[in-house]
């Protein structure tokens, strides 16, 4: 039986007991049980989680990271201030996208190889050479960004330019004329813009409010050398 | 208990004793030997280092020395220090590159010896494709006055572009540097630039080009020539101001043969650019000949069928 609260030795017992009187007799072992079981929920849904992966159909694997691709094109077509595309970046998208346009791009057939546009190979280093160089600018002036974050955030922002680059290839199988360059340059005009807006609205919060132009500026740069090669493509 | 004068501040009044006597010299410590500072002291009664600038000196030394920790060249912190810059300082800078004065030597009232690396490089990167798309713009303005030019998006012009602007902006930095540390035995007072200040210096004075580029759109041949020239005017005298302080005690020959070599290498980019990039129009009257196929030139706009294409 073991005995709570009366410890031997004790210099204050000694006194007569003015307060808890009988709390010496109160003993705790047996009266309540203390059994049971304790679940942690996370831990068993995480083990499930874990061998499903393995088992899963490739199916549900692909639409996984396909639907993940998706919701961050939604971002940004519509450009809000949420975390999603910094916190769970990936680089299938700018990936899917840089091919596309690079693919968009080429020339059908060999014209003389000097003189003509971007072939694969530029169109795919200027864009991951130049997210490269602006993500290391952004760092070095200080902003807080992690590298693959503004490499995603990037990528995922020439959304807007393929769709302009889709739109002028649309535009191109008519009649060729100054109304068909007007419309290709007023869609690419709209699309830049908007690509800049998206980019902005996630990556300038990293960066030190004193330098916030400094940091911007090479993106700029980048989406006009982008916006130039779509407006200069001309098919064969 | 402690005597009241044990109290009294002996050491502060020794200080201010000290600071009257010399109150030019900032509080460093004693063993420290400034190089720089035996520069600010020694007073130009030329006129071009008023007194204010050697106090603003000496304390702007002292301070850079407490605070300069020098990474080692493996970490990063060691590159960000290059980008340690405001952007309002990038702007002051560039403003100062475009109205260079006599006796405002850019790397002090400037750069403050403080150079950074942000302006020079995206600088550089931003004429390269200015001008390779001012390069395109011209043409494309070209063929819509005279149908037969071929039209092409010309790309490897961006390549060409960024190659000749970095090699400039760099090599001939670096190689004018070298110049000067083989000169140092000749100058007393005033140490060389070092190599960033240096690449700094070209690199703001490079950005008076990019608007004079967009200016060659026009396609009046004596306003070209006469933006360029200005255009050069103020980018070389932004050079020889600089270098002028540097250069000025070396003996006479070694001064204008220095100072003229950067200035004709500065034309010489001028124009090579001019020349490459805007050739002057019309290129040919017919379709080049070294189409090896007889395709009819796509253009923009709707083209009147090609006189001797298919010959």
């Amino acid at each position: 039986m073991a005995e709570a609260a009366e410890s031997p030795g004790d210099p204050g017992t000694a006194t007569p007991r003015p307060l808890f009187a009988g709390l010496s007799d109160i003993s705790i072992s047996q009266d309540i049980p203390v059994e049971g079981e304790i679940t942690i929920p996370m831990r068993s849904r995480i083990r499930e989680f874990d061998s499903s992966t393995l088992n899963e159909s490739v199916q549900n694997t692909i639409m996984r990271d396909l639907k993940a691709v998706g919701k961050k094109f939604m971002h940004v077509l519509y450009p809000r201030k949420s975390n999603t595309l910094l916190r769970d970046w990936d680089l299938w998208g700018p990936l899917i996208l840089c091919v596309t346009l690079a693919l968009m791009l080429q020339r059908g057939s060999v014209d003389s190889e000097k003189d003509g546009g971007p072939q694969f190979a530029e169109v795919f280093v200027i864009v991951w050479f130049g997210a490269v160089t602006i993500t290391l600018n952004s760092k070095l002036l200080g902003g807080n960004i992690s590298f693959f974050q503004s490499l995603c955030v990037l990528g995922y922002c020439i959304l807007p330019l393929t769709v302009a680059m889709l739109v002028c290839r649309l535009v191109l199988l008519t009649e060729p004329g100054p109304i068909n360059f007007m419309v290709r340059l007023f869609v690419v005009i709209v699309m830049f813009a908007w690509s800049i807006v998206a980019s902005t609205a996630f990556l300038a919060d990293s960066q030190p409010p004193n330098r916030k132009a400094l940091a911007v500026y090479p993106v700029f740069l980048f989406y006009f050398v982008i916006s130039w090669m779509i407006l200069t493509f001309t098919p064969q | 208990m402690a005597a009241a004068d044990e109290l009294a501040f002996h050491e502060f009044e020794e200080a201010t004793d000290l600071l009257a006597q010399t109150p030019n010299e900032a509080t460093t410590r004693g063993d420290q030997l400034v190089p720089q500072q035996h520069v600010a002291v020694a007073v130009d009664s030329g006129g071009s280092y008023g007194a204010e600038d050697e106090v603003e000196e000496s304390d702007k030394t002292a301070l850079l020395q407490e605070e300069k920790q020098q990474p080692g060249f493996w970490t990063f912190s060691y590159y960000q220090s290059f980008f340690d810059v405001d952007t309002s300082q990038v702007l002051d800078r560039i403003k100062g590159s475009l109205l260079p004065r006599p006796g405002h030597n850019f790397v002090r009232h400037h750069l403050r010896n403080r150079p950074d690396l942000y302006g020079p490089f995206w600088i550089c990167a931003t004429l390269a494709f200015v001008l390779a798309v001012t390069g395109n713009l011209t043409l494309v303005l070209a063929q819509r006055r005279d149908p037969s030019i071929h039209y092409s998006p010309q790309f490897h012009k961006v390549t060409v572009a960024g190659t000749a602007i970095y090699c400039y902006a760099w090599l001939v930095p670096l190689a004018l540097w070298g110049f000067l540390q083989w000169r140092k035995g000749v100058r007393e007072r005033m140490g060389p630039y070092t190599f960033l200040e240096t690449v700094c210096v070209y690199g703001y004075s490079l950005f008076v080009f990019i608007p004079t580029v967009v200016l060659w759109l026009i396609p009046v041949p004596w306003l070209q020539w006469l933006s360029g020239a200005l255009a050069l005017a103020l980018s070389a005298a932004g050079l020889v101001f600089t270098l002028w302080p540097v250069v000025r005690e070396d003996t006479r020959w070694a001064a204008v043969l220095l100072l003229s070599v950067v200035v004709l290498l500065h034309a010489l980019l001028a124009t090579g650019c001019k020349f490459y990039f805007f050739q002057p129009l019309p290129l040919e009257p017919a379709a080049p000949p070294h189409q090896a196929t007889s395709q009819p030139p796509t253009v923009l706009l709707s083209p009147p069928p090609p006189r001797s294409a298919a010959a």
